[in-house]
């Protein structure tokens, strides 16, 4: 057996993560505005990105700005990104809903803090968690992705980049100030152990290739500018050539496919990690830097001698059904902590549609929540 | 053989789709596209380099008819689209066309800033005076005393100087043309897109559906008089008192800096840095 190479291990925090991630995916343009506590990212873009061989950095004058750069820099070709904080994310929310019509590949990370507002800069939150869903006005698909702890970042750093490329949509990947924030030995992965999509070209003559055309995966080839391929791209509903209509048909072929290419790949985008949950009565769905604690917290219930056991997302949405549904089989009692007032538990219930007991566990004063409390409400019984 | 000007706007037509246009007759927008087409032909620019950035309105709807690489973007957010689209592919020619509302309300900031950065785009600003698409209400280029749907009783406000703004924010090169006088428009928006840097180029251009049957102009020929008596060129401009200059507005050349781009400077240190560190 040949000797494996030794990992190179890094000690780092949250945000530097997510920047290694997004190089390590392809990641050549930053188009960014300052914000707490998501800045670390910005910054060592700033000094990554000029050094690399075709990397672009830039400091925009607002959010809006940034989100609008970035969407032009997917469209030249780029694997691009942006990152941000609540203030921020609500001002991004304008141009995301663009990407998400013009099909515009694109990573956003938010750095969830305390709100609503100002709020709470520098502390965590998880309150973002409904606005990363339908902060954009209209129905629009989305994924919606999270990291619990600095390796994960890295990892899902990858994935998002990959998701956005494969399905021709923005990603958001949502973190909290804790994960953001905590310093911790990482495993950066050697290139042949993880993935790189990069989005489909075409490869007709221009004038056969229509931008937005249905095809098996809903997703169509998209080349860069200036590759001689040159179509319209709108905000506005658009036909398969990317030209303005109002047409009925074509305005609900359009909005069908837009849905359809998350939909039918449920099963490849909903990511989670299930911990005891085979004979567990009670299961904690957990995610962020809560899975952590909840994480610590069933491990003491099972020493206890509680079947516990944890769910945690690691993508939000699309909201992982079948793997909920799977638990609700078995498990009468669900536990969801959140730094919120209670926004991934509207998904449980929805879910869950009374078939199991659920009880919430919210923070709102920007503290962690502790295993302990996590704990007392699995022995709760 | 010559080539006449109907058949070189007709080259550059997108011939697949969405013919007629939206523009009301009279309207000066088609001359401005007519004008583009051929600063883009005199310039020998092959039509994959030329990526056009709209923004939201009457001016916004213009890209689509042209057979370049076209962005249709949000409104207001035409020059930040740009500015993305420019520093990933230096290469590429990036013209913004925007209306008043588009670029000096909503957009502002993103003007001011994409003219102090001095990023290689060309900025077109179609100033109609007026919200045309929505349907009349005031713009910050509606001048003051000037009736329209949200001020019915007079605008109360001053207009923006969209030169000033943009020769203040730093801007490359900054000029003003109308559409009437043709000639003139099509030498400037040659100069304003061949040029490196941020060229802001405004255009006047009439609105007789929204602005000017408010504004005691009944008829579009109403609005191209008012805009031949009134535009004049900068050098006699000055020549006329303060007290007498009356509506009379200069056009012309007013700034022309010769600061590199953004881009072009990026691209530069980002090279020497490599190469600091042994990297091709």
């Amino acid at each position: 057996m040949p000797r494996r190479k030794k990992h190179k291990e890094i000690f780092a925090q949250g945000n530097e993560a997510v920047v290694e991630g997004a190089l390590m995916a392809g990641c050549s343009f930053y188009g960014g505005y300052p914000i707490t506590p998501s800045s670390e990212i910005m910054e060592i873009m700033a000094n990554r990105l000029p050094l690399t061989e075709d990397g672009v950095f830039i400091q925009l004058e607002d959010e809006i700005a940034s989100m609008g750069a970035v969407i032009g820099a997917s469209l030249a070709g780029r694997k691009a990104m942006t990152a941000t904080s609540g203030p921020g994310f609500s001002l991004k929310q304008e141009n995301l809903g663009y990407a998400c019509m013009a099909e515009a590949p694109l990573v956003l990370v938010n750095v969830m803090r305390g709100g609503p507002s100002t709020g709470l800069p520098t502390s965590p939150a998880q309150g973002d968690v409904q606005q990363a869903r339908w902060g954009t006005h209209g129905d629009h698909p989305i994924i919606v992705l999270s990291a619990s702890d600095v390796q994960e970042c890295l990892e899902m750093s990858i994935t998002a980049f990959n998701m956005a490329e494969k399905y021709r949509t923005p990603v958001i990947l949502l973190i909290d100030e804790i994960t953001a924030h905590t310093r911790e030995k990482i495993k950066i992965p050697h290139p042949n152990e993880y993935e790189v999509v990069s989005r489909i070209v075409p490869s007709m003559p221009p004038e056969w290739y229509k931008p937005f055309e249905e095809t098996v995966r809903g997703v169509a080839p998209m080349p860069p500018l200036g590759s001689g391929y040159r179509f319209h791209v709108t905000g506005l509903t658009h036909d398969v050539n990317g030209f303005p209509t109002s047409r009925p048909d074509e305005v609900v072929d359009l909005m069908e496919r837009l849905h359809r290419k998350i939909d039918q790949f449920f099963y490849d985008i909903q990511l989670y990690e299930e911990l005891q949950t085979d004979d567990a009565e009670v299961v904690v769905i957990a995610y962020g830097s809560v899975a952590r604690s909840a994480e610590y917290a069933v491990l003491q219930a099972r020493e206890a001698g509680v079947k516990a056991g944890l769910l945690k997302l690691k993508t939000l949405f699309p909201y992982p059904r079948r793997a909920t549904e799977k638990i609700l089989g078995q498990a009468g009692r669900l536990v969801v902590p959140e730094m919120n007032m209670g926004q991934m538990s509207r998904e449980v219930k929805r879910v869950a549609c009374g078939r199991a007991s659920i009880r919430t566990i919210n923070r709102i004063d920007g503290q962690i929540i502790a295993p302990s409390e996590i704990l007392k409400v699995i022995m709760q019984g | 053989m010559t080539i006449t000007g109907n058949e070189i706007i007709h080259q550059y037509l997108r011939h697949n789709k969405k013919f007629p246009h939206v523009l009301c007759a009279g309207c000066g927008h088609g001359i401005v596209l007519g004008t583009l087409i051929r600063s883009v032909h005199q310039l020998g620019l092959p039509k994959d380099d030329v990526v056009i950035v709209a923004g939201i309105g009457c001016s916004g709807r213009l890209a689509v008819y042209v057979d370049f690489n076209t962005i249709h973007t949000t409104h207001g957010r035409a020059l930040t689209f740009a500015t993305g689209v420019k520093m990933a592919n230096p290469k590429l020619k990036v013209i913004c066309i925007m209306g008043d509302g588009d670029a000096l309300s909503i957009g502002g900031n993103h003007m001011i800033h994409a003219a102090r950065r001095n990023i290689g785009v060309t900025a077109l600003v179609l100033n109609n005076n007026i919200y045309g698409m929505t349907g009349g209400q005031s713009s910050p280029a509606t001048p003051m005393g000037s009736v329209s749907m949200t001020a019915p009783f007079g605008q109360l406000e001053k207009n923006f100087d969209t030169v000033a703004l943009a020769s203040g924010a730093g801007a490359n090169y900054v000029a003003r043309g109308t559409v009437f006088h043709v000639r003139k428009l099509e030498k400037l928006m040659v100069k304003a897109i061949e040029r490196p840097g941020f060229n802001m180029l405004e255009i006047i251009t009439p609105c007789h559906t929204q602005f000017g049957r408010k504004n005691k102009y009944k008829t579009p020929v109403d609005m191209y008089k008012w805009i031949k008596s009134n535009a004049v060129d900068i050098e006699r401009f000055n020549e006329i008192d303060e007290g007498k200059r009356g509506e009379k507005f200069p056009i012309g050349t007013f700034v022309e800096r010769d600061l590199s781009g953004l881009e072009e400077r990026y691209y530069k240190l980002k090279a020497e840095m490599r190469k600091a560190r042994g990297e091709k």
